[in-house]
């Protein structure tokens, strides 16, 4: 086969591939729903501009080179996490250094909060009114404690604290919330066994949950 | 109401209106014309380089911060677009809302990169430069965020559309389509979600599933025929059209595609959605079709009996708005407005229906119906799922607006 008619082939499997696409999510105008059952809300494709040679404009890198941006942790089971450790006792003292001016000395929010943002308590308020929201009420995982300090904490220099500092600050935050002893160290292996009250409290989007009728005369 | 009925009253308010309407020119005749100071004097020359602005009197139509809840920061804050002064489907860039988690970054176009990793055949990084030479599209797409609405839930706390439905505007969205980045990467078939992360202070990341990334998602780099703004996401962004703003991540800087969702803080503690029995909904991106009068609405005035078009705004994260009904009596009897052209995919559609106020108190209200046949609710309507008090996520309810005699328009949502 000649290289043109090849890719007139490929082209015309692209465009079958793009046509089963358009079936499956529902051209017609009806919402479609991932495996996982959340609405995508799509509506068909546009159209695309045909291309005989797609351009290629990316560089290649190595995932090792990717490193110092590759900062995410996989919460539920700590894919991600990286070497290091963390005490209660190393957390209090690194608390009082970095987070205290905005969260308060004893961690019960401080002066730059819009709420009064705790960082422990809550926990058996979901059913309450309201709902007191702390990491130790509504986390379903302890990872995501290293995970959003790495990322974002302190708000003035986030992504300075060592690995190190993250699982202390990890270990202290959990310890207030009584769901490690005082004598807890935090690693990649202890961090995701800590069990979070709140685990089984999210259910996947089930919408549309309304069903509204569209009346026009003498309605309710 | 039957087509009779209809016609009869339509007579009456006519012959109301007419009246009115000979005695508000026999009370107000029109002034004789001055020649005005510009016809008279040469204008402003044109500056060298500039900007355009809008005219100085026009300095009221801003972006504003909430005036229900007090923030005492600034950093993890949002603005909102004033609506009530918006013409068209068409948000100009100095008044789409924003929203931050950690302020808004000054990014160097020359060394921002974009990563995508993970679960690729092979890694990529791209520059400002590798992106602007892709393809390109624009499209037409509102953007609304998940907690619009949130301070008005079973009661009014807001007074104006702008506070009650300000995290959302309309653009035109330039850039390159997810599908040809990812294509390009090499998406493992077990790479069912992708993190999108921002180059932030916040550093905000969402998972995203991979059919959305394929489906119609941009990685953009202009609005409204000009490079993003910096508190837009300058230089780069997602945008998912029809979803909630917060996945379409702003100063985009990695893509990495996994097996699994990451369940970060930001789909986990927060934009979760509180639901009864102390549950949350988790990973509803889907923005539902909603609308809103803009005019008239809360906090303007009618000026005395007579002829108003009432107009606002429809849309939906689920396709196009199919019709928009308007009720005057607090939702016992609509009337379909007309359309505005175009009317496009998940995005800002503009609704008008002529109204002969007689002067009385009236409800205003509208409903908007999109392209699945789904119908936006009350909300009692919600409130049959969503049995809960405090704040709603994602609170797509019809909003009645309360006219008094006097002409005051008050926001009455959860009472009407």
């Amino acid at each position: 086969m000649s290289s043109a008619r090849l890719k007139q082939a490929s082209l015309w499997v692209g465009c079958s591939l793009l046509l089963a696409a358009c079936a499956n999510l529902g051209g017609g105008g009806m919402a479609s729903k991932t495996a996982e059952g959340i609405p995508l809300g799509a509506s068909g494709r546009h159209a695309v501009q045909p291309l005989p040679d797609k351009p290629r404009f990316g560089k290649p890198m190595s995932e090792a080179d990717v490193a110092p941006w590759n900062i995410d942790i996989r919460t539920p089971d700590g894919l991600g996490l990286p070497p290091g450790r963390g005490s209660v006792a190393e957390g209090r003292s690194i608390y009082a250094a970095k987070c205290v001016a905005c969260h308060g000395p004893d961690a019960k929010g401080g002066a730059a909060y819009q709420y009064p943002a705790a960082m422990f308590g809550g926990i058996g308020s979901m059913t309450k009114v309201p709902r007191i929201l702390t990491p130790g009420s509504m986390y379903p995982y302890a990872p995501i404690l290293f995970d959003y300090i790495r990322r974002a904490m302190p708000m003035d220099r986030p992504q300075t604290l060592s690995a190190d500092e993250v699982y202390a600050l990890s270990a202290y935050l959990l310890n207030l919330n009584g769901l490690v002893p005082a004598s807890a160290v935090m690693d990649a292996q202890s961090l995701p066994k800590v069990q979070m009250p709140n685990r089984d409290g999210f259910i996947v989007d089930d919408r549309p949950d309304a069903k509204a009728v569209r009346c026009m005369t003498n309605c309710q | 109401m039957s087509s009779n009925a209809s016609r009869r009253d339509f007579i009456r308010k006519t012959a109301a209106l007419t009246g009115g309407a000979l005695a508000a020119a026999g009370s107000a005749r029109a002034a004789p014309l001055p020649v005005p100071r510009t016809n008279q004097e040469p204008g402003r020359i044109i500056e060298e380089t500039a900007y355009g602005m809008p005219s100085k009197y026009e300095a009221h139509v801003r972006r504003r911060r909430t005036d229900v809840l007090k923030n005492r920061q600034n950093l993890s804050d949002w603005s909102m677009t004033p609506l009530q002064h918006q013409p068209g489907i068409i948000t100009p860039n100095g008044l789409v809302y924003e929203r931050h988690h950690a302020g808004t970054p000054d990014i160097d176009p020359r060394t921002h990169r974009l990563v995508i990793h993970g679960m690729v055949k092979q890694p990529l990084q791209f520059t400002m430069d590798d992106l602007v030479r892709y393809p390109s599209v624009s499209r037409f797409h509102f953007l609304e965020c998940s907690g619009n609405g949130l301070t008005d839930w079973l009661k009014p706390a807001s007074t104006t559309v702008q506070q009650t439905h300000g995290l959302l505007s309309g653009a035109v969205w330039t850039g390159v389509l997810a599908s040809t980045l990812l294509e390009e990467a090499g998406v493992d078939p077990r790479g069912k979600w992708a993190l999108l992360e921002g180059a932030d202070a916040s550093a905000h990341t969402r998972s995203a599933p991979m059919e959305k990334m394929l489906d119609d998602a941009l990685i953009v780099y202009a609005m409204n025929g000009e490079a993003l703004r910096p508190e837009n996401g300058y230089p780069l962004r997602a945008l998912l059209p029809g979803w909630e703003g917060n996945i379409s991540v702003k100063w985009l800087r990695r893509i990495k595609v996994g097996d699994q969702p990451w369940h970060f803080r930001s789909e986990t503690a927060r934009y979760t959605d509180p639901m009864p029995q102390g549950k949350w909904r988790q990973f509803s991106m889907l923005m539902e079709c909603k609308s809103v009068i803009t005019s008239p609405s809360g906090g303007q005035r009618l000026k005395g009996p007579g002829f108003y078009e009432v107009t606002g705004l429809a849309w939906s994260g689920a396709g196009k708005v199919r019709a928009v009904d308007v009720s005057f009596d607090g939702g016992k009897n609509w009337r379909e407005a007309v359309l505005e052209e175009p009317v496009m995919d998940k995005c800002l559609t503009r609704f008008k229906v002529g109204w002969n106020w007689d002067g009385g108190p009236a409800v205003l209200m509208s409903r908007a119906v999109d392209s699945t046949g789904y119908v936006q609710p009350t909300v009692r309507d919600l409130q049959k799922t969503r049995a809960i008090v405090g704040f709603v996520q994602h609170h797509n309810a019809i909003q009645p607006w309360a006219v008094n005699a006097n002409g005051e328009v008050r926001n009455v949502i959860g009472q009407a």
